[in-house]
């Protein structure tokens, strides 16, 4: 595929700030906000917002440091999006939440929940992108107020037959997730299925390719065959936009521009862990640095924390090596784990670390995943946890 | 007439019963659109499907046919079934 030459990459500022960091938790019924002093130890807590709504998704864009959106699906309803510019003190419906073109005799697809929000290029201006359950991709082009089908991926009958039924997907609807803007490039996108594979456009959207050679599939399935690979979570480093990491069904991988080949660097895991998991978080100035979380996915797939001992995985050196991080975090007997969008950093120095449990606890390191320390109990079920820098 | 509003709707509506017109069941459900912006979305999807669990009847009978008639002599109740933990 023809790659176009691209803008150097700016890197993440660590400069000191006025201001702590800001937390943006979603949770099974409803958001919350936990707001960070600069040194990080204290954290007032802001919430419920939307008090019994699903909230999947809660992001502000980093571009104008003020518009909050939700994405909501609130138990019985339809789903739709919430925005707030003013951190959540006031909150508007989206005029036209994504949902998918009308099919022929009634038979088109509908939106369960919009499960995963990007914000667009730095030089997109109120552009965000949504991924949906089941896989649909979505833009919005001012601010999150109203939303049309994007690319050809929703209808094309290749991309509908790889992405399978809901019976195939994940427990609660199968999901696009990982979109990700090349922050040199606008024109340059990736997103993942599960299931349905991971995949690149180098023309805005206009076609979409996979990008699955390397990554393994479930025991005595077709690795070639798009349908059965199952990417949980894949980030782009932003210190070099070349090398993107990813946890996946079947283990964590590297990928290094232009090779269109993953590398399997989870082999690297202790044995008696693995290297199944949901999360991916990279560091913002240093691409050889990344997180998982590893989880059971043994025998019926536990998704516990394996042995009931929770801990986060570094490497520091491309995924050569592991490093368990677990000081501050229980000893044993807590089976929590860690959803796809629930752990993440900030980009201060050292990077702040964040995790939110399935059982309703935010964590937080301030020195790199080192030690660990409860922000927050006793929450409903934490599905997303975003780290951001309020204006 | 007049149309129940279920608790979970409450927030477009702001109170539990308002008026509202249409000579069906669709049209009824497009006029409260008009009136409460982004209600219709919550109960019925993009294919113009019924959402799981929500429920109309009309003056006390259940109804699945969007295009019931109404009259303005009628009365709408939106129900959501409460299930789920």
């Amino acid at each position: 595929m023809a790659r176009t030459a691209r803008k150097p990459v700016k890197k993440a500022s660590a400069k000191p700030r006025a201001k702590g960091p800001l937390l943006l938790v979603a949770t099974r019924k409803g958001a919350w906000i936990f707001k960070g002093d600069t040194a990080r130890r204290k954290w007032e807590t802001d919430g419920p917002h939307f008090l019994g709504h699903i909230i999947n998704h809660l992001m502000l864009d980093p571009r104008d440091g003020k518009t909050l959106l939700a994405a909501a699906s609130t138990g019985h309803l339809g789903p739709t999006l919430f925005r707030s510019t003013d951190f959540g003190k006031h909150w508007s419906e989206a005029k036209r939440p994504p949902a998918f073109a009308k099919g022929a005799n009634g038979n088109g697809r509908s939106v369960k929940h919009t499960f995963w929000l990007t914000p667009a290029h730095e030089n997109e201006p109120g552009v965000w992108y949504a991924g949906t359950s089941p896989q649909g991709i979505f833009r919005s082009e001012d601010g999150g107020e109203s939303w049309e089908p994007f690319s050809v991926v929703n209808d094309d009958p290749t991309y509908r037959g790889w992405m399978g039924t809901e019976q195939d997907g994940t427990p609660d609807g199968p999901k696009l997730h990982s979109f990700i803007v090349d922050p040199r490039d606008p024109k340059h996108l990736y997103f993942g299925m599960s299931g349905g594979g991971f995949h690149e456009s180098t023309d805005g959207g206009k076609s979409f390719a996979p990008l699955i050679d390397g990554m393994e599939v479930v025991e005595g399935f077709d690795a070639a065959n798009v349908a059965f690979h199952d990417p949980h979570c894949v980030r782009l480093c932003p210190s070099n936009p070349d090398r993107l990491y990813q946890q996946n069904h079947c283990g964590i991988y590297r990928l290094d521009r232009p090779s269109r080949t993953w590398t399997r660097i989870g082999n690297a895991m202790p044995k008696r862990v693995g290297d199944i998991g949901f999360p991916m978080v990279v560091h913002p100035r240093n691409a050889d640095t990344c997180w998982v979380f590893p989880m059971d996915g043994t025998t019926v797939w536990p998704r516990t924390s394996p042995d009931g001992k929770p801990a986060a995985y570094v490497t520091r050196n491309g995924g050569k090596t592991w490093k368990r991080q677990s000081a501050g975090l229980p000893d044993a007997q807590a089976w929590w784990t860690v959803k796809r969008q629930a752990m993440t950093n900030d980009a201060r120095d050292p990077i702040g670390l964040y995790l939110g449990t399935t059982q309703g606890e935010l964590w937080a390191s301030r020195d790199e995943g080192e030690s660990w320390r409860a922000v927050a109990r006793h929450l409903p079920e934490i599905y997303a946890v975003e780290a951001a820098e309020g204006s | 007439m007049k149309v129940l509003i279920p608790s979970p709707l409450r927030s477009y509506t702001g109170e539990s019963e308002v008026e509202a017109e249409g000579a069906t069941m669709a049209a009824l459900l497009l006029d409260l659109d008009r009136r409460y912006p982004g209600l219709r979305f919550r109960m019925i999807d993009e294919q113009g499907r019924m959402r799981r669990h929500m429920r109309f009847f009309v003056n006390g009978e259940q109804t699945f046919d969007m295009m019931r008639p109404l009259t303005p002599a009628d009365s709408v109740q939106i129900v959501q079934a409460l299930s789920g933990g």
